[in-house]
């Protein structure tokens, strides 16, 4: 049996804590009126003033401005509608305009924050999940002494889920603004998302929400339960069910998960869509879930916990790393290179926003999630050093976050994003409890599922 | 100068490897192993030096993609410019995205085909050479193992791969 070990839990614990208090910061920061946000950006460090032009300017005129010569009215000309004054006031009402789209940026900055940490941990238990219930319908016989890993990160599910949806029904009932098809005035004025409400509408949105993971939940439980019923039984009863439930599960997942990616995410850009998304975010919860595992079994190793688990499952954990790496590549590329290469307006915003914006992040992670764990992990030996898989386990999960990160940030804060005391103290916050509710449901069943029929096999499993 | 070797049959890869180590633990020295199939870990119990085609694969990987890359900035960008769907190709870097999956399946097939020569060179196969496996069972369900009989007592190592499960056993004069 595991105990969870005093140090690792005061560490959470000031995770938690340090978390804690900079989110309060985080959301007590945020400008309130755009008075405020006229200080902010006059006082910015890279504050150049915005220079609005005057409607109805053209640009010689401002290029005379620039010089130093005024504007005089052609004598010629005839009388417009407008005077100068009115002028004058078009382009302050327009200054008003972008200082007031700042301001909802920076109040959804914070929030955003939260959502992007919340999302990237719960995933990691969805993934986890997956991944459980894959060696399940599978039949493997080489992992069953990694299922109390595995049985242990998917107790987060609970908890990150009941957060999820805390935030999901926030964000529905108007606390920030980080979906915009939920804010009427918006949807009055926007004929596609009007479209799109017999599917995009707040309640359904909710119920949606509450079936993924409600069902989600409950094939844990009944995993989890079952996996340790077998520990005592003769036969292999709790197995078989076990398999035939993992079987379903990966029914209800594939689908739920797309549909939760659609939700969750997707709909954060109401009038752009992509059909391999739901697979794309996948395949992130996926190698982020099996880092998590190969990282947790390592760590438990090295505290002496897992004497059965050797450097052959490590390699195999590994591999997969690697493979699934590769295999998110392969559809973030797909998906861009489509939407690049045809260049519509509609879809190709999508990028535009996040290449002008979001650059050193979004090729940044391309970085990170491909070219480092296929040049660490490609060789076959690195595969078996432990602190090596750890390092690019690292690697790994701070690329996805990133990933996240841009799946989330140019649709709620724009331009007006970065990384500083909010984004981080989310990471905190959520990892400290993803930490505590991990390892402590470690402690809740032997480390070893001495019932699984093929855990001789595994004991042995050796390449 | 002929040199005599031993040939054991045997009908089971888990036999056979099991003798393997049992032949190597005793300090005779194996020539050559004919299988049917290739039998997982044989290496490892033979004690052969680790393969080094995984390096030239990579190598080769890289050559592939370096040539893709070349050929396509030769081909798109310096000896004809085109512009297709709004893209002009007067830039290597801004073109990139639609030649990478030129550079990935060349890199794939560079690596792949040059593996598989080098991999026919280093063990000197060739087309119409004729073939060397000294008995037509090892392409069927036999395992062969060659043991070089050296200095040893012929009798002795019989009755010892006898023991180590063999279910045939020929001593065999090379030329």
């Amino acid at each position: 049996m595991y105990t969870l070990s005093s140090k690792l839990k005061l560490f959470s614990i000031i995770l938690m804590v340090v978390g804690l208090l900079g989110l309060v910061y985080g959301f007590f920061a945020v400008p309130s009126t755009i008075e405020d946000v006229r200080e902010l950006v006059a006082h910015d460090g890279h504050g150049e003033v915005v220079e609005m032009p005057l409607t109805g300017q053209t640009e010689d005129e401002l290029e005379d401005d620039a010089r130093g010569f005024d504007y005089v009215p052609s004598e010629h000309k005839v009388e417009t509608d407008r005077t100068d004054e009115e002028v004058h006031k078009m382009a302050e009402d327009a200054e008003l305009v972008h200082l007031e789209h700042i301001l909802h940026q920076l109040q959804n900055k914070p929030w955003a924050a939260l959502y992007v940490a919340a999302f990237f941990f719960f995933m990691i238990a969805l993934g986890v999940l997956a991944f459980y219930a894959v060696q399940f319908a599978a039949q493997a016989g080489w992992s069953p002494v990694l299922f109390r890993v595995m049985e242990g990160i998917t107790a987060y599910l609970l908890p990150g889920g009941v957060i999820m949806f805390i935030l999901l029904a926030l964000s529905s009932f108007h606390f920030n603004h980080l979906f915009i098809w939920m804010d009427p005035e918006v949807v009055a004025h926007d004929e596609i998302i009007q479209n799109k409400q017999s599917y995009l509408n707040v309640p359904f949105f909710l119920i949606r929400a509450l079936i993924y993971i409600g069902g989600w939940v409950l094939f844990r439980h009944l995993l989890t339960r079952n996996s340790r019923k077998q520990d005592e039984a003769t036969g292999i009863t709790w197995y078989k069910k076990n398999f035939k439930l993992a079987a379903g599960f990966l029914v209800f997942f594939i689908v739920t998960e797309s549909m939760m990616s659609w939700d969750w995410i997707m709909s954060l850009d109401p009038h752009w869509f992509s059909t391999l998304f739901g697979w794309y975010v996948f395949s992130s919860m996926f190698v982020s879930g099996i880092t998590v595992i190969a990282l947790v079994t390592i760590y438990l190793k090295s505290r002496n916990y897992l004497p059965f688990v050797n450097d052959s499952h490590i390699h195999d954990l590994a591999k997969f790393m690697f493979g699934i790496s590769i295999f998110w590549t392969y559809l973030w590329f797909s998906q861009f290179l489509l939407i690049w290469y045809s260049n519509i307006p509609e879809e190709v915003t999508y990028y535009v926003a996040r290449i002008e914006d979001y650059g050193l992040v979004f090729f940044g992670m391309v970085v990170l999630n491909f070219l480092f764990p296929l040049l660490l992990l490609m060789n076959s030996d690195f595969k078996r050093v432990n602190w090596f898989v750890v390092m690019t386990g690292i690697i790994i999960l701070l690329g996805h976050y990133l990933d996240i990160f841009v799946m989330v940030m140019p649709a709620t804060v724009g331009e007006s994003w970065f990384i500083g005391i909010p984004e981080l103290s989310s990471l905190a916050f959520f990892g400290g409890l993803f930490i505590f509710v991990v390892f402590s449901a470690l402690t809740k069943a032997p480390l070893l599922a001495k019932g699984n029929p093929f855990i001789k096999e595994s004991e042995h499993y050796h390449y | 100068m002929a040199s005599k070797v031993i040939h054991a049959l045997y009908t089971d890869d888990d036999l056979l490897l099991q003798a393997v180590r049992q032949v190597r633990e005793a300090r005779y020295s194996i020539g050559q192993i004919y299988t049917p199939f290739p039998v997982h870990g044989l290496d490892k119990a033979m004690g052969l030096a680790p393969t080094r085609l995984a390096i030239t694969a990579f190598l080769y990987g890289i050559i592939g993609l370096s040539v893709a890359a070349a050929m396509m900035n030769f081909i798109m960008i310096e000896d004809w410019p085109m512009d297709i769907g709004g893209k002009p190709s007067f830039s290597f870097i801004q073109n990139m995205p639609s030649f990478v999956p030129i550079m990935f399946e060349l890199t794939v097939f560079f690596a792949a085909h040059l593996m598989v020569f080098t991999f026919f060179m280093r063990s000197k196969l060739w087309p119409f050479k004729k073939a060397e496996n000294p008995d037509s069972r090892t392409t069927d369900d036999h395992f062969l193992m060659e043991v070089v009989v050296g200095s040893h007592d012929a009798e002795e190592l019989t009755g010892f791969l006898f023991n180590t499960g063999a279910s045939e056993i020929k001593l065999i004069d090379k030329k």
